[in-house]
C-alpha cells in the first residue's frame, strides 16, 4: 500500500500494486483439479450458486483438459478457434502499429482475452445477436466478418462501411449478428435484453448475448439488465468480461470488495457462471451451458468472464502508469493462446513449429489484407470519404433543416 | 369521403391510435410503468391488455432507462415500441437512452441498425402537480439530432400524429399535454372546465389517418401578428388574442422537429410582427429556437421585435402553479408588446 492510502475513515479502495511494487499474485487460488460440478443447464437458478464464487476450468497448466465442464471439442473446431484467436491477435497487433504511424486515430486491442470473445462466438449460433464491447473483435473473426472492411472501418477511409461516422473499433455487422457498438459504455446491456424479449415475443430459437467490462457493471444500465433479463425471462446471456482494469481503476473500484461480479446476477434471480476466461474450453462450455438454457427458456444467465487485460485499454492509453509492467507477465492463469496450444501439443496434435508457422501465416495474411485496406485511404493521407455522408443516416429522409444546412456546406467548398 | 367521427378526449384518441396500430401491425407493442392491467395512471391505454393480450401491452419495473433500453433493443429488432414514460419529469434517468442511443443508432451504424420507438409522456402543468409533475422538457430533445419530437394540441392531431409517430422509421418523442386530455384550456383555472365535447377537434376519424410530421396546425387566421405556439399554449393564444382585441396568425407547431419553418415565415412576412409562447422555461427554450429562425428568415419584414412569453426560469412550484403558468394576461402583455413597438 502507499503512504498517502487511507488517511481518513473514508475508504477509498485501491488496487494490490502499483508502479514499482513487485506484484505477486499468489493470493489468488487456481483451482487445479476442481471446478464446480456442471448442473443440467435448466436446473433452478440457486443451483448455480457456488458457480458464481468458484471458478470454472477446463485447461490445466500441463495442457490436460479435465472435469465435469470438458466440452470434449472436436479438433478441427480446436485448431479454428487457435487460428481465430492468433488472427485477431495478429490484427490488434498491426492496427495498434499502423495507429503509431499516425494511420487511424486510435485501437483497442484485446490481447489476453481472445478466448472470451472467440470462445463465446464458438459457443453461439451465427443468428444470435452479440451486443459487445470494443474488445470482442474476435467474435466477428470467429463469424467470418471481413477483416477488410473492419480495417477500413478502423482507418475510416472509402471502404468502411460506416462511411467514417464512427471512431475506430465501433463496429456494426448486422450481417455477422454483431450490434452496433456504442461508445457510451453499459448502453447495450440493457437493449440486448429487448432484443431478447422481442426474439421471445416472436417465438424464434435465437437468443442474445451481452457485454460489459467489470468497470461497467456499476453503470445503471447494467442493473437495468438484470432486472428486465429477470423479470421477463428474456432468452439471453450477460457476458461480464473482469480484465482487471477499467482504464487505469482497478475492479475494486466497480465491485469494492464485496462478491464476485458473477454473483451479483444472484439477487435477481439469474443463473451465474464464473469462468476462466484464459481457458477458450471453459468459455465454450459455458456458453454453451447458458445458450442452452435461454434457448429452452430457462432465461438469462450472468457469465463472469476471469481474465486480464494484457495491453493498455487504447492507443490512448499507457498502463505502466498505474500498474506493475511485470504484472501482465505473472498473471497466473497464463495466456488464452498459450494454453490452448499447449493442450493440443499434449494431446499430439500440434507442435512448436506448426504454431511458428501459423503465427508467420497469420501476420502475414493481416499485413496483406491491411495493405489492401489502407490503399483505399487513412488518415495519414487523405481518407478518400464522401464529406457530405455526414448528412445521411441522421433521419431516415433528409428533413428541411438538413438539407439546408448541406447547402450552407456548400458553399463552404 | 371521409370516415366516420367519433366524439373522443384526448386520452381517448391516444388509446384509438394505438389500439388501430396494435390492430394492424403484430410487431406494435405498448409498454410502461402501469399500463398494464391498470391501463396506464392517465388511463391511455386502458383495455388494451385485455384486449390485445398480456404480451402486447404489458407492465415494467420503475426504470425509465431500462423502459427506453428494451424500447431500442425491440425496434433495432424489427418491432415498433411504444414506451410510456409516466410523466415527463421522469425521463431523465431513460435520456442517454434516448440521447445516446435511440437518436443515434442509425447514424453511428450508417443504417445498419436503426430505432423505430415511439416515446410517450404528458408534459406541462395545470393539475398540481409541483416541480416533479408539470415539467416541458421539448428543448432538452430538440436540441438531439436523430430524434423527432412531436406535441398535439387536440384530440384529432393527438391520433393522427401518434399513428405517423409510430409508422416513422426514426424514434419520436411524442409529448402530450396532460392539461389538454380532457378538454381545451384557454389559460384561465378559474373558470369551470370545457370538455372537448363541444370542439370540433374533439371529432376524431375512426380507423387509420395520419398527420404529417414537418407541418403546423393554422390555428386561426389574422393580419395584426403571429402567435406561434404549441400544446396547451395554442388554447391560451387563442383566448388572450380575443381578449386582447387583436386578429392573429396562431400557428399551432405541432411538430418541433423537424419544424415547418416555410408555414412559419409565410406567417410572419404577412403580419410583420411574431410573438411566440411556450409553457416551458425561457433560457435556451425552444421558443429560442424559433425566435432565432424567425430572425433569420424574416428580418428584413420584421415591424417589432419578436417577444418571448414563457414560463419562469424556475422550476415549476407547486402553490404558485398558476403565478408561473404563462397565463392569458402575460399573454396580452406580449401582444400588447409586439403591437405597440415600431
Amino acid at each position: 500500500m502507499s503512504k498517502t492510502s487511507n488517511q481518513s475513515r473514508l475508504h477509498i479502495p485501491e488496487p494490490p500494486f502499483r508502479p514499482g511494487d513487485t506484484p505477486d499474485y499468489s493470493y489468488i487460488s487456481v483451482p487445479t483439479a476442481h471446478t464446480p460440478p456442471r448442473p443440467d443447464p435448466l436446473c433452478d437458478d440457486y443451483d448455480t450458486m457456488e458457480h458464481a464464487l468458484g471458478l470454472i476450468r477446463v485447461l490445466r497448466f500441463n495442457g490436460e483438459a479435465v472435469g465435469d465442464w470438458n466440452p470434449q471439442m472436436p479438433l478441427d473446431l480446436m485448431h479454428k478457434g487457435l487460428k481465430d484467436m492468433m488472427m485477431t491477435r495478429a490484427m490488434d497487433d498491426r492496427m495498434f502499429n499502423m495507429q503509431r504511424q499516425g494511420k487511424m486515430s486510435f485501437y483497442m486491442k484485446s490481447r489476453g482475452e481472445e478466448a472470451v470473445s472467440v470462445g463465446h462466438a464458438m459457443a453461439l449460433k451465427n443468428s444470435d445477436m452479440v451486443f459487445p464491447t470494443y474488445r470482442q473483435q474476435g467474435i466477428l473473426i470467429n463469424r467470418g466478418a471481413s477483416i477488410k472492411e473492419m480495417m477500413c472501418q478502423c482507418l475510416s477511409n472509402s471502404g468502411d462501411p460506416l462511411d467514417g461516422k464512427s471512431i475506430p473499433v465501433l463496429y456494426s455487422f448486422k450481417k455477422h449478428g454483431f450490434f452496433s457498438i456504442s461508445g457510451n459504455l453499459g448502453t447495450q446491456l440493457i437493449q440486448g435484453v429487448g432484443w431478447a424479449m422481442a426474439n421471445a415475443y416472436k417465438n424464434l430459437d435465437d437468443i442474445a448475448s451481452v457485454f460489459t467490462g467489470e468497470g461497467a457493471t456499476a453503470e445503471g444500465d447494467f442493473h437495468y439488465a438484470l432486472n428486465f433479463a429477470s423479470t421477463y425471462r428474456a432468452p439471453c446471456i450477460i457476458n461480464v468480461v473482469n480484465n482487471q482494469w477499467a482504464i487505469s481503476s482497478f475492479q475494486g473500484i466497480a465491485a469494492g470488495e464485496g462478491e464476485t461480479f458473477a454473483a451479483r446476477g444472484t439477487g435477481f434471480g439469474l443463473a451465474t457462471l464464473r469462468v476462466d476466461g484464459n481457458d477458450l474450453l471453459a468459455v465454450y462450455a459455458a456458453t454453451k451451458w447458458a445458450a442452452e438454457r435461454a434457448r429452452k427458456g430457462g432465461g438469462a444467465t450472468l457469465i463472469e468472464h476471469f481474465t486480464y487485460r494484457s495491453s493498455g485499454h487504447s492507443t490512448s492509453d499507457d498502463p505502466t502508469k498505474y500498474r506493475p509492467e511485470s504484472e501482465p507477465d505473472i498473471w497466473p492463469f497464463g495466456d488464452p493462446i498459450e494454453r490452448l496450444k499447449m493442450h493440443l501439443i499434449a494431446i499430439g496434435e500440434w507442435d512448436e513449429d506448426q504454431h511458428a508457422a501459423l503465427e508467420e501465416s497469420c501476420k502475414k495474411e493481416i499485413r496483406d489484407i491491411y495493405k489492401s485496406a489502407e490503399a483505399l485511404g487513412s488518415l495519414s493521407g487523405d481518407t478518400k470519404v464522401d464529406h457530405y455522408t455526414m448528412f445521411e443516416q441522421v433521419y431516415e429522409e433528409l428533413p428541411r433543416h438538413l438539407r439546408d444546412q448541406r447547402d450552407l456546406f456548400d458553399e463552404e467548398l | 369521403m371521409s370516415a366516420p367521427t367519433r366524439q373522443m378526449n384526448m386520452i381517448e384518441a391516444i388509446r384509438d391510435a394505438l389500439d388501430v396500430k396494435m390492430s394492424q401491425d403484430p410487431d406494435v407493442l405498448v409498454f410502461g410503468e402501469d399500463v398494464g392491467y391498470f391501463g396506464g395512471v392517465f388511463r391511455c391505454t386502458a383495455g388494451l391488455q385485455e384486449k390485445h393480450g398480456l404480451h402486447r401491452c404489458f407492465d415494467t419495473p420503475i426504470s425509465e432507462g431500462g423502459i427506453v433500453g428494451i424500447a431500442v433493443g425491440m425496434a433495432a429488432n424489427g418491432l415498433r415500441p411504444v414506451a410510456e414514460i409516466q410523466f415527463a419529469d421522469y425521463i431523465y434517468p431513460g435520456y442517454d437512452q434516448i440521447a445516446s442511443e435511440a437518436a443515434r443508432l442509425r447514424y453511428r451504424s450508417n443504417g445498419d441498425f436503426t430505432a423505430p420507438l415511439t416515446i410517450r409522456t404528458p408534459v406541462g402543468g395545470g393539475i398540481f402537480g409541483g416541480t416533479t409533475h408539470s415539467q416541458s422538457p421539448e428543448a432538452l430533445f430538440t436540441h438531439i439530432s436523430g430524434l423527432k419530437t412531436i406535441i398535439p394540441s387536440n384530440p384529432y392531431d393527438a391520433k393522427g400524429l401518434l399513428i405517423q409517430a409510430i409508422e416513422d422509421n426514426d424514434p419520436v418523442l411524442f409529448l402530450e399535454p396532460k392539461r389538454l386530455y380532457n378538454g381545451p384550456f384557454d389559460g384561465d383555472p378559474h373558470k369551470p372546465a370545457v370538455s372537448w365535447a363541444k370542439h370540433e377537434l374533439g371529432q376524431v376519424p375512426e380507423g387509420h389517418y395520419t398527420v404529417p410530421f414537418e407541418t403546423v396546425r393554422q390555428f386561426s387566421e389574422g393580419d395584426d401578428l403571429t402567435i406561434l405556439a404549441y400544446g396547451t399554449m395554442v388554447w391560451v393564444a387563442e383566448n388572450a388574442a380575443r381578449e386582447a382585441g387583436v386578429n392573429a396568425d396562431i400557428l399551432d407547431i405541432r411538430s418541433l422537429l423537424p419544424l415547418d419553418i416555410d408555414a412559419i415565415s409565410a406567417s410572419v412576412k404577412k403580419t410583420g410582427r411574431c410573438l411566440i409562447l411556450h409553457e416551458a422555461t425561457r433560457t435556451s427554450g425552444f421558443g429560442a429556437e424559433l425566435s432565432a429562425q424567425v430572425a433569420e428568415h424574416c428580418f428584413f419584414s420584421l415591424e417589432a421585435p419578436i417577444v418571448r412569453v414563457t414560463g419562469w426560469d424556475t422550476p415549476y412550484p407547486h402553490a404558485q402553479e398558476w403565478a408561473f403558468f404563462p397565463g392569458p394576461k402575460r399573454v396580452i402583455n406580449g401582444i400588447r408588446k409586439v403591437m405597440d413597438a415600431g
